[in-house]
């Protein structure tokens, strides 16, 4: 009936340029060949334009990048079919421990990703680590217990308990024991955070009065611990799941300063934000972001707060 | 903000030299159509579909009005856009109906009363990031398998077409039809007009 005029069919036909733009080989010919189809009519130049500028916005689905599985599993060595047989032929407790020194199987193994790196590493025993940017975790069996030290960084435990078998998360100088647990541990300049969304766990400092500094978590609870410190605040399980964001590549800001929103984006990025003016620093914002969203930040600093936004090298300087 | 270069006018055709002063006042049209007629679209959508019943028509409807608002636009920039776009649109029901000969006076009454509700300053242009990711990953996992796939490997991982044929173990041809479909899947999920149940 009306074959090539209707919106259905000139949208289809724009989608096809655009695609061919993105996707295959973009010749000059078809660069000439699409300005005279636009040229055409005016229907043609608007359909063209709504699905360009709508599929550039479609860019924070790159955000969407799920976090690569680790492929080899780490198993911790012999792990428990082994371990059983110790407590059966307790003798043996010694040539076992010679035999798990000589084991094949990786002992120890290190995990890192680098900064705007998601990893989830699958252990044997079926307990998930998932790493965040800029992460480092070593994994080692020693004395029974499974230690996984978060060397530097942030992650997430989902711990499948084992009474035998303790898992232990060493940081900072602290350890955080599970007992039946998901957690998260994040070290950073201001100290360790722990906090604990399922289960229970018990926090401890690895050296001085440990009975002192030693607290049983329960779901949303917060441990920060410094050197000398400790306190423990509680969340509520929203604003922790907030927090966990990043697992889905997101951040989730609620009344957040302009300066750290841009200091959370900076951890995922090596194209740094910096937020050059004092005032502007302190505007609040609301919103979710892509762990990778620094130019849609940047551009939405920009139409929204007014802002200035000059990009240089890895450095984007938004002032005012 | 991407629609900057690639958008330059095919220079010599006839209908250039009819524009005065044809690429400088194309291209502020072009911007001016994405900054400030394109946010505009769910709300848009919203009023013809209150005030239109055929619903296969509407997608013809935001059509014509986008290409009238932007022919206006290339003479001259309209000051609001806002009210520009629903007036363009409230016209364009009215002569509708005359063309019907329906004309009835109760509809095109309504449709005054709903370009005054409608016509204040949107909500829509202050939603800016909130939850935008959130539904782009809703629509994505609503496109079929197939085409979800090849939108994720083009998209997302950043492959070209062929590379995603060759991913896929499917012909270009297919993959090509994939990743048409997907985009104006997502693209109409960003301006949050349509969608299918």
């Amino acid at each position: 009936m009306r074959p090539q005029h209707d919106a259905d069919s000139i949208e289809a036909q724009a989608a096809e340029w655009l695609a061919r733009e993105h996707f295959w080989n973009w010749s000059e010919a078809e660069k000439s060949a699409l300005e005279s189809w636009l040229a055409e009519t005016s229907a043609h130049r608007v359909a063209y334009l709504r699905l360009k500028s709508g599929y550039a916005r479609t860019d924070r689905l790159a955000a969407l990048q799920p976090a690569k599985s680790e492929g080899s599993r780490f198993a911790w060595p012999l792990l428990l079919r082994v371990a059983a047989s110790f407590v059966v032929i307790g003798v043996l407790g010694v040539a076992g421990a010679f035999y798990l020194a000589h084991a094949s199987r990786p002992q120890e193994a290190a995990y890192s990703t680098p900064v705007g790196g998601h990893e989830i590493i699958r252990l044997a025993d079926g307990s998930e680590i998932e790493l965040n940017t800029s992460t480092t975790v070593q994994l080692r069996m020693e004395a029974g217990k499974r230690i996984a030290k978060l060397a530097r960084g942030e992650a997430f435990f989902k711990i499948t308990h084992d009474d035998d078998h303790p898992f232990v998360v060493e940081a900072a100088g602290h350890r955080v024991m599970d007992l039946g647990t998901e957690f998260s541990v994040r070290d950073d300049r201001n100290g360790l955070e722990v906090a604990l969304v399922q289960g229970k766990a018990r926090i401890e400092s690895a050296n001085g009065a440990a009975d002192q500094r030693s607290a049983v978590l329960a779901p949303g609870d917060v441990a920060v611990a410094t050197a000398d410190t400790m306190s423990i605040r509680k969340e509520t399980a929203s604003d922790i799941a907030n927090a966990l964001g990043w697992r889905r590549g997101l951040l989730v800001f609620h009344n957040t300063t302009l300066a750290e929103a841009a200091a959370a984006l900076n951890r995922y990025n090596s194209n740094k934000l910096v937020v050059a003016d004092a005032q502007a620093a302190k505007l609040t914002i609301n919103g979710t972001f892509g762990t990778h969203d620094v130019e849609f930040f940047a551009r939405m600093a920009e139409t929204v707060f007014g802002l200035h936004v000059t990009a240089k090298g890895t450095t984007t300087t938004i002032s005012k | 903000m991407t629609n900057g270069g690639g958008m330059a006018e095919a220079p010599g055709t006839d209908r250039d030299a009819n524009r005065k002063g044809a690429s400088l006042s194309a291209s502020a049209a072009e911007e001016w159509f994405v900054r400030e007629v394109l946010p505009l679209e769910a709300a848009l959508m919203q009023f013809l579909q209150h005030n239109w019943r055929n619903k296969s028509d509407i997608a013809d409807l935001r059509q014509e009005v986008y290409v009238s608002v932007f022919d206006a636009a290339l003479k001259e920039i309209p000051a609001h856009a806002r009210a520009f776009v629903f007036q363009t649109a409230r016209n364009l029901l009215i002569n509708r109906l005359r063309r019907l000969q329906i004309v009835p006076i109760e509809a095109v009454a309504d449709v005054d009363a709903l370009v005054a509700a409608m016509d204040q300053p949107g909500a829509e242009r202050t939603v800016i990031a909130r939850d935008d990711l959130r539904r782009l990953q809703a629509a994505l996992d609503r496109l079929p398998p197939r085409c979800r796939e090849a939108i994720i490997l083009g998209r997302i991982e950043g492959l070209s077409g062929r590379a995603i044929a060759a991913r896929m173990g499917i012909s270009e041809q297919a993959v090509s039809v994939h990743l048409i479909n997907g985009m104006r899947a997502l693209v109409n999920e960003v301006y949050g007009g349509e969608r299918k149940p």
